[in-house]
């Protein structure tokens, strides 16, 4: 983080302001990036008979009706809670799960290394959809319907794929001199674990756990074949329960589905720097 | 979980990076055939290697690869989901499967996906980060902003463009007010459209993570040698080619395999925007949704699960084959079983 500090500072000192044609396109994707993201918060904003008198227009005059509805009922906060408890859970999930596999994978030769690297990796290769058949009959089995781990715990697991394939690179970049090092001075490979390779990969664990938050949060289809009862329902299924159930008052639709990804960007937006700095890689030996 | 197989377990650097420590200058060079010596380790390291991986394995193993590998056997079965599956059909299910007009355009509409993404999208992003590495203010920001929708979960998105898209909605009137009214069209239900609007969704959608993927592959690309490449005289454009462009090449790489991956098991967005039935009259139907709609809307669960086991050989396939031409240089036994 801090060498991607100092490059950003050194950068800083020589900007120019560079040609306008640059500016020009940045501005034109820009556009084409938030403007459906501002129609569904602007469209909240409006009543049903604006939005169809002229579907692409402003507010005039502005409603704040619709917002209010959402925000008074428990309905949304419930469902907040519902997305912010498995988003955490599962995030907390993969990223101590991943972490030690990831530890082991990239700094321990055993018999077998490969072929669990390959396991994992394999796993990119299942997608959700292939295995919720099965998946929605473990869960149930196992007792789980209707609660929130029946969703965390398959999250955990077709999460920790990703999670291990970007996070062993980070720690195998990790400089061998620091483990002799560590070693030399009585650090036993466990408290290397701890000491070292934890906060060393530390910008790869935020990468890792902001996606897998971001994933959680947005997750659809798993949590529509497990969770059937509306309070246990998290937010996407909420939203397309609401669009449904409100089909003809789109206005009030677009208000709950701009508030719904709020928690999303605010998240998001908070950590955004890790992201680049994460994927960037952390220790460059 | 016990993981008893490792016989020689042993801390070691992995080969793989290639770097040699062994004796930085005046150190008495214990060469690594020396820690292969001390076999004293063995034990403790092993109970490390159970303890820190076992609970991840036994996660792994009983979500992931229990639900695929019963997908498999649920396949061979004509099986409306109650009780246990008994009405054993063989390969009866994959013969219809490949027989179902329906399948195979769902199939071509997947690959055309993929397609587009690695031919328009791949090079596009490249571009836009290119255009985003230069220097230039509100760079930041301009960063942020672009991987809103990628954070944007797909409900919200599908909501949002089905709405914008109707035949009255914000698009064909935008349309209308810039004098383009010719440009109106069905977005969502003209078959021959519907999959380029599906694809200019996607794209709007994912093209963030590409470029903000490929802006820190840019960065990992010391200034050094494009100074000195501009010094000998070279121009921006043959910087790009020469140089920045093969070193992102990995980049690249790793990004068109999740792009193909992805688009081979795209659902959310076509089952949200088009539904579980319009999807294939409209042309966007894909192998995921066809499986949600002839297994578990229509009760055929054997059926359904057959679905998903063609839809699982045709991404491993294409990964593999993947792996073995384009990857092979950069992950090193990633799949191809680990030979380092």
């Amino acid at each position: 983080m801090a060498a991607t500090a100092i490059a950003t500072r050194r950068a800083g000192r020589r900007l120019a302001w560079g040609s306008p044609s640059v500016y020009f396109i940045a501005l034109l994707l820009i556009g084409v990036m938030l403007a459906p993201v501002i129609y569904i918060i602007l469209g909240g904003f409006r009543t049903n008979s604006q939005i169809t008198t002229d579907p692409a227009g402003l507010p005039s005059p502005w409603k704040f009706e619709n917002y209010l509805d959402v925000l008074s009922g428990d309905v949304f906060w419930r469902e907040v809670l519902n997305s912010t408890i498995t988003a955490l859970c599962t995030t907390a999930g993969v990223v101590a799960l991943g972490l030690m596999t990831s530890f082991i994978l990239a700094r321990y030769r055993f018999r077998g290394r490969g072929v669990m690297y390959s396991l994992f990796a394999a796993g990119l290769m299942f997608p959700l959809t292939v295995a919720i058949t099965p998946l929605y009959i473990l869960v149930k089995t196992i007792g789980l319907m209707n609660v929130l781990p029946g969703v965390i715990l398959p999250q955990i697991a077709f999460g920790l794929p990703t999670t291990i394939i970007i996070l062993v690179p980070f720690v195998r970049a990790i400089p061998d001199e620091i483990q002799e090092a560590a070693s030399i001075d009585g650090c036993s490979r466990l408290g290397f674990f701890w000491r070292m390779v934890l906060p060393l990969s530390l910008p790869g664990v935020i990468t890792v756990a902001i996606l897998t938050f971001i994933a959680s949060w947005n997750s659809y289809l798993l949590p529509l074949f497990i969770l059937n009862s509306e309070s246990a329902f998290t937010l996407p299924l909420g939203v397309q329960a609401f669009a449904s159930q409100y089909s003809v008052d789109t206005a009030k639709v677009l208000a709950f589905t701009s508030l719904s990804m709020i928690p999303a960007l605010l998240f998001f937006s908070l950590f955004q720097r890790r992201i680049v700095g994460g994927l960037t890689g952390a220790v460059k030996g | 979980m016990s993981r008893s197989d490792p016989e020689s377990v042993q801390l070691a650097r992995d080969p793989a990076d290639g770097r040699t420590t062994a004796g930085s200058g005046a150190h008495v060079a214990p060469p690594p055939a020396g820690r292969r010596v001390r076999k004293g380790i063995g034990w403790p390291a092993r109970l490390e290697i159970a303890l820190m991986t076992g609970p991840t394995l036994l996660v792994f193993l009983s979500f992931v690869i229990f639900p695929v590998a019963m997908a498999a056997y649920y396949g061979f079965f004509s099986w409306q989901g109650y009780g246990p599956p008994t009405e054993f059909v063989g390969l009866r299910n994959y013969v219809l499967i490949f027989q179902d007009g329906t399948f195979l355009d769902a199939l071509q509409h997947n690959a055309a996906i993929v397609a587009l993404s690695l031919v328009i999208q791949g090079p596009a992003a490249v571009l836009l980060a290119l255009l985003l590495n230069r220097k230039m203010r509100g760079q930041a920001l301009i960063r942020v902003l672009i991987f809103v929708p990628y954070v944007i979960s797909e409900v919200v998105v599908g909501t949002g463009w089905s709405l914008m898209l109707q035949g009255e909605g914000a698009v064909n009137s935008l349309l209308t007010h810039f004098g383009l009214g010719w440009l109106r069209n069905d977005w969502l239900s003209d078959p021959g459209l519907a999959i380029w609007t599906l694809f200019g969704i996607l794209t709007w959608k994912y093209i963030g993570f590409a470029v903000i993927l490929f802006l820190a592959g840019l960065q990992g690309i010391p200034d050094e040698l494009t100074e000195a490449a501009a010094i000998d005289g070279a121009s921006y454009w043959q910087i790009q080619r020469r140089i920045t462009l093969p070193l992102l090449g990995p980049t690249i790489r790793i990004w068109a395999f999740l792009s193909m991956i992805g688009a081979l098991q795209l659902f959310d967005l076509v089952y949200i925007i088009w539904g579980q039935y319009i999807a294939s009259t409209a042309g966007t139907s894909t192998m995921a949704t066809y499986m949600v709609a002839n297994g578990r809307i229509a009760g055929e669960y054997g059926y359904g699960n057959a679905v998903a086991v063609v839809l699982f050989l045709v991404s491993l396939a294409a990964a593999l084959v993947y792996q073995r031409f384009v990857l092979r240089r950069d992950t090193e036994g990633a799949i191809t079983g680990g030979r380092s």
